[in-house]
């Protein structure tokens, strides 16, 4: 199978409004970002979104694109609350399905299995499961009897993932301390599109990290980008670590309608390119002010 | 430098340090900054079997030159499995905690248009159900201890009851720590207990700090204070820029 070699904005052109999608990564960790900006700034519409949420969540939200979202938390991780997603559900505007994290996890795993659902411990005697009535519960056929919660399937029509390197014939190479769920968010797809740092010879790929590091194989992708610095501003080390900085100017953006539309149209009424421009500009100006400061310090 | 008497934060960090006693080769989960000196002082000292993460997927254990070194890989998906098998005890915060242990961090007022959307339910309901949980809080006030939670997503004692034996026997709240006290669920019912007090603080303070009628002995102990061992580890070794402080602002 030959896989396609994609832009952002042509991935983003593959989604249709109604679609679930999932997300890879973990919090403000190795977000698909340069793809989600392109969804954000697409025309699609009223998405399930299911994702350890992060700021892939709050920009969707932010976008007017979120119907119903999935997940156990939504968190900047350096900063524990994102406010869109704050905002989006004291105001009524999306849908939620709460579920605990490793229920998210059984729901993927069941899909990419091609089951209905696992059991599970997790969400019983909980108020997940007062939130959620059609979660049902299922006794044991075994001797044991025990019941437990039936986590639902979550199969996705398509998932989005994030990787360090990959080849141009979709395999992907993740470098950094956890693969969190990416595989398994591919395997619970009926479509996965995989963004990358850098697409690399395949012959190079095993330089770059041990034979473990391949988490995504080309039997799981349907089309790849290379989106150099495209889960900025979330962490994706080794290749560079989360930008501080630039999440605690999302986060105050976020706060208020007009700080929000400063930093939309500064960042998110481009493309990609525009966007990474921008970026540039702001972490010049961030070293030109600490270099300032520094001067200053110095002569003081 | 570790000669003055112990700070409040300090003899946090020892209580925190204690909810792990016993646990052995168990992966001890802290959240926040006291809970995790807490748990890297039971791991240099009484507990030494105890894993340990950066706070992402490397676990590291003490070097013999005073640094640490990793020993293991501990990404999300062990973690997982790890809770389900029991192997973990975590101490968790919660932003609303009942008579019996109900654990709130998802949402304040009705869920359904909540009035204080938090971070979710994250892993605290699977967690309640198949190890030991341990609270830190560090504002100990009536809205924290209320009488009912309004999410439910750790599960409390009175919630089990219904639930398999098996999830009886793994359902464990061990203690919560919070600045005026060590409190634990060994009052009628499970209901939470108030177990010591901090130095200068009294019961009744507790006990007007919280949304509850609290059970309590007849006489209530004072916390253990540090050690010298223990402080001079706290205040050289684990801390030595005092990032304890700032969780009790």
């Amino acid at each position: 199978m030959t896989i396609a070699v994609m832009t952002a904005d042509q991935v983003a052109g593959e989604l249709r409004s109604g679609m679930t999608i999932g997300i890879g990564g973990w919090g403000s960790r190795r977000k698909p970002m340069a793809l989600v900006r392109a969804i954000a700034a697409s025309s699609i519409a009223d998405l399930t979104v299911v994702s350890y949420g992060g700021p892939d969540v709050g920009l969707l939200i932010a976008a007017g694109k979120v119907r119903r979202l999935v997940t156990g938390f939504v968190t900047l991780d350096s900063i524990p609350l994102e406010p869109h997603f704050r905002i989006a559900r004291q105001t009524g505007a999306i849908s939620l399905t709460e579920l605990d994290e490793g229920m998210l996890h059984w729901g993927l795993l069941a899909a990419a299995n091609r089951l209905p659902f696992l059991p599970m411990r997790a969400g019983l005697g909980s108020d997940v499961m007062r939130v959620n009535p059609q979660i049902r519960t299922i006794r044991s056929p075994y001797a044991d009897g025990e019941e437990f919660a039936a986590v639902p399937a979550l199969r996705l029509d398509v998932a989005l993932v994030h990787m360090n390197r990959a080849d141009h014939r979709g395999n992907g190479q993740y470098l950094g301390p956890d693969p969190y769920f990416d595989d398994l968010f591919c395997q619970a797809a009926d479509r996965a599109f995989m963004s990358c740092e850098r697409i690399v010879p395949t012959a190079e790929l095993l330089s770059g990290g041990p034979m473990q590091s391949l988490l995504i194989n080309r039997s799981m992708v349907h089309g790849i980008a290379e989106t150099p610095n495209g889960a900025h501003f979330t962490s994706c080390v080794p290749d560079y670590g989360r930008d501080e900085e630039f999440q605690a100017l999302y986060a105050g953006a976020a706060a208020s309608p007009e700080g929000w539309q400063d930093f939309r149209e500064t960042y998110l009424t481009g493309n990609e390119d525009r966007y990474q421009r921008a970026v540039s500009a702001f972490r010049e100006d961030k070293a030109e002010a600490a270099e300032a400061a520094g001067v200053t310090g110095g002569w003081a | 430098m570790s000669g003055g008497s112990p700070t409040l934060a300090e003899i946090c960090v020892v209580a925190c340090a204690e909810a792990w006693r016993g646990d052995g080769a168990k992966v001890a989960s802290p959240m926040g900054i006291i809970p995790t000196l807490g748990a890297r002082l039971a791991q240099h000292t009484f507990e030494p079997d105890l894993l340990l993460t950066d706070g992402e997927a490397t676990l590291l254990a003490p070097a013999a030159d005073g640094s640490r070194m990793a020993e293991g890989w501990l990404p999300f998906r062990q973690i997982f499995t790890t809770l389900a098998a029991g192997r973990r005890h975590i101490m968790m915060g919660a932003s609303q905690l009942d008579r019996f242990g109900n654990q709130n961090i998802s949402c304040i007022g009705d869920w359904a248009r909540p009035r204080v959307q938090l971070i979710g339910v994250r892993g605290a309901p699977g967690n309640s159900v198949n190890h030991p949980i341990s609270y830190w809080i560090p504002r100990h006030t009536r809205r924290v201890f209320v009488e009912q939670a309004d999410m439910v997503c750790g599960v409390g004692y009175d919630r089990v009851t219904g639930l398999s034996e098996v999830i009886r026997r793994q359902h464990e709240l061990r203690v919560v720590i919070t600045n005026l006290a060590v409190l634990d669920f060994g009052g009628p019912d499970h209901a939470m207990r108030l177990r010591s007090v901090h130095p200068g603080v009294t019961v009744s303070d507790v006990a007007d700090a919280t949304g509850f009628i609290l059970a309590a002995p007849l006489r209530v102990p004072q916390t253990r204070l540090p050690t010298q061992e223990e402080l001079v580890l706290i205040r050289e070794h684990l801390d030595p820029d005092a990032r304890r402080d700032q969780e009790l602002v």
